[in-house]
């Protein structure tokens, strides 16, 4: 029984179309790996297998050897697997610390609470100042996430989801629509995540994904093609082929 | 009006004085300032349901009625002391909306819609059929209420029904409030802006929206239960379309998700009625219409928002 999510065999079909066929996947505590391949590879699909969005056909996925298939989305939250959306998805209305305490609050079992002002909690304040400071986002706690540039936002979305305490976290395209000027704002702060923690980075960006990931996975048509250091993943004839392809076409 | 807020008490204060000013500013409409509050608190029980969890309804109405068919009941049958009845239409109330809740909150859009005035329709035709139980369209008669605590007459100019129904309506007003500022009313407001964002921190969206629809049920049930009590009369109207769907009208008007917006687009609803009414009784829907057309394109936050953009307006020029 090994720690962290494993996935063996994963199966998903929509209608005749095989978009995960037969994938197998570790993440260990600490892990940074990345899943890239070309657009409608399956890699969005593949995330909401893991996050209980979508059913797989066939196929096992455990955290801590624990089977998780039983557990709906909220359940497997519970259970430590956390996500960014692919396009930014906050509470727009609110404040920023407005959504990084709604992660609190569910987080500690509390968000039937009625009585006391959700704001009340000490000790959730501090942890959300530090988780403010941590993506330089102090000035803007007050602010509606709406009045946020979407860099920014992206920020308060992995803010977010940190306070979660997850234990596995996947980013799908945390650089998707973030300005080239703002992308190292994404990078470091997938750089200073915590140690401990088992990151799937889904993403485009070549520079963001060999300067963060120990280990890539390339899937194409929903089948896993290679997976390797950054190193021989770049030194890949087949991978080469699949990124000038794919660039002549953006 | 946040600002407001800080100071303590300050929402205390202002609801007793204007409960105050409205008891002696219409001593011989009494009866009309109570319908008022009633009201104001049947759409306080829509803007907990729509306005902070978003859920879309257009038949509060059911909860309402079973309210005040079960008051009624309770009173004819069992005793008719007004608090034990109250106890009663709220959980009437927020059963109903509890069981209904979990068939109707299964679906979202226009069939959420559909199905919430189904079940308002459905409550109807039942209290209509089972004329022996209901009076059917003759309506529940033979309500006489004790006095309130054993203590207070209910009297001909409605003295005690308005200081009864005013302290109901002040009670229940400052829980939403503190509701409203509390976890769980963060918790909802998540839900209206993305049930999808909610879900990936780990909330049980469907539970929550069960449970805010059943703690709005109760609110319509209490709403029903005094009706019931101090008209001594419950007819068919009260499962009636109209009144969910002016009871709604009243909201945008005053503005959802803000609990004062209940208040403020309740009076003004029910103050151009009354005004309105009797001097064109079949125009005034125009009106009303007009002045709903004015807020949705113009205030979207409802009155509530008039003196923010009539600032922001003087600051313009
Ligand atoms: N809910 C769905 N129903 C049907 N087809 C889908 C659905 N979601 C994704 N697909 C299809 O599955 C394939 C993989 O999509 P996706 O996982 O979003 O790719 P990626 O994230 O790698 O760009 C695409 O062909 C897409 O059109
Ligand atoms: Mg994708």
């Amino acid at each position: 029984m090994s720690a962290g999510l494993q996935v063996r065999g994963l199966q998903k079909s929509f209608g005749g179309i095989i978009v995960a066929d037969d994938i197998n996947v570790d993440l260990a505590p600490g892990a940074r790996v990345a899943l890239i391949g070309p657009n409608g590879a399956g890699k969005t699909t593949f995330s909401s297998l893991i996050t209980g969005k979508l059913t797989p056909n066939a196929g096992e996925i455990t955290l801590d050897g624990q089977d998780i298939r039983p557990l709906g989305e909220a359940d497997r939250v519970k259970a430590g697997i956390a996500k960014t959306f692919q396009i930014t998805t906050l509470f727009r209305d609110l404040t920023v610390r407005d959504n990084l305490r709604l992660a609190a609050q569910e987080r500690d079992g509390r968000a039937r609470a009625w009585f006391k002002r959700a704001d009340s909690w000490a000790e959730v304040e501090r942890e959300i100042d530090a988780q403010l400071a941590a993506f330089r986002l102090e000035a803007l706690g007050d602010k509606r996430v709406s009045d946020l540039a979407y860099g920014q936002q992206r920020l308060v979305e992995m803010a977010m989801t940190l306070m979660l305490k997850p234990r596995v976290l996947i980013l799908d395209e945390p650089a998707a629509g973030v300005p080239s000027s703002d992308s190292h704002l994404i990078t470091d702060a997938i750089e200073r995540l915590p140690d401990d923690l088992a990151v799937l980075i889904i993403e485009h960006d070549m520079k963001l994904v060999f300067r963060v990931a120990r280990s890539i996975i390339v899937l194409v048509n929903g089948r896993i093609l290679t997976q390797g250091a950054p190193n021989e993943i770049a030194a890949d004839e087949r991978v080469r082929d699949l990124y000038l392809g794919a660039r002549h076409h953006d | 009006m946040t600002r407001l807020m800080r100071i303590p008490f300050a929402v205390e204060a202002l609801l007793i004085a204007l409960l105050v000013i409205a008891f002696f500013a219409f001593p011989y409409n009494l009866a009309f300032v109570t319908r008022i509050l009633i009201m104001v608190l049947f759409v306080l029980s829509i803007d907990l349901v729509l306005g902070f969890a978003g859920i879309a309804t257009l038949g509060q109405a059911a909860l309402y009625g079973t309210g005040a068919y079960a008051a009624g009941l309770f009173a004819v049958h069992v005793t008719a002391a007004p608090l034990p009845g109250l106890l009663i239409g709220m959980v009437a109330g927020a059963a109903l909306a509890f069981l209904s809740g979990l068939v109707l909150l299964r679906t979202k859009g226009l069939t959420l819609i559909m199905l919430t005035i189904a079940v308002a329709q459905i409550c109807q035709e039942v209290a209509n059929k089972a004329r022996d139980v209901t009076g059917g369209a003759d309506g529940l008669r033979g309500i006489r209420m004790e006095p309130v605590l054993g203590l207070f007459e209910f009297d001909f100019i409605g003295i005690t029904a308005y200081w009864y129904v005013a302290i109901v309506v002040f009670i229940v007003f400052l829980a939403l409030k503190r509701l409203a500022a509390a976890p769980l009313g963060l918790s909802l407001r998540g839900i209206h802006e993305s049930p999808e964002r909610m879900l990936a921190i780990g909330a049980p969206v469907y539970r929550r929206q069960v449970l805010a629809y059943t703690l709005g049920g109760g609110i319509a049930g209490i709403a029903g239960a005094l009706a019931a009590q101090v008209t001594q009369l419950v007819s068919l109207e009260v499962y009636s379309f109209t009144l969910s769907a002016e009871a709604l009208i009243m909201l945008i008007l005053g503005g959802t998700g803000r609990l004062w917006g209940a208040i403020v687009g309740v009076v003004l609803f029910m103050t151009v009625h009354h005004v309105a009414a009797s001097a064109d009784p079949y125009n005034w829907l125009f009106f009303i219409g007009f002045m709903v057309l004015g807020v949705v394109f113009f205030l979207p936050g409802g009155m509530i928002r008039l003196p923010q953009a009539l600032l922001r307006l003087g600051r313009q020029r």
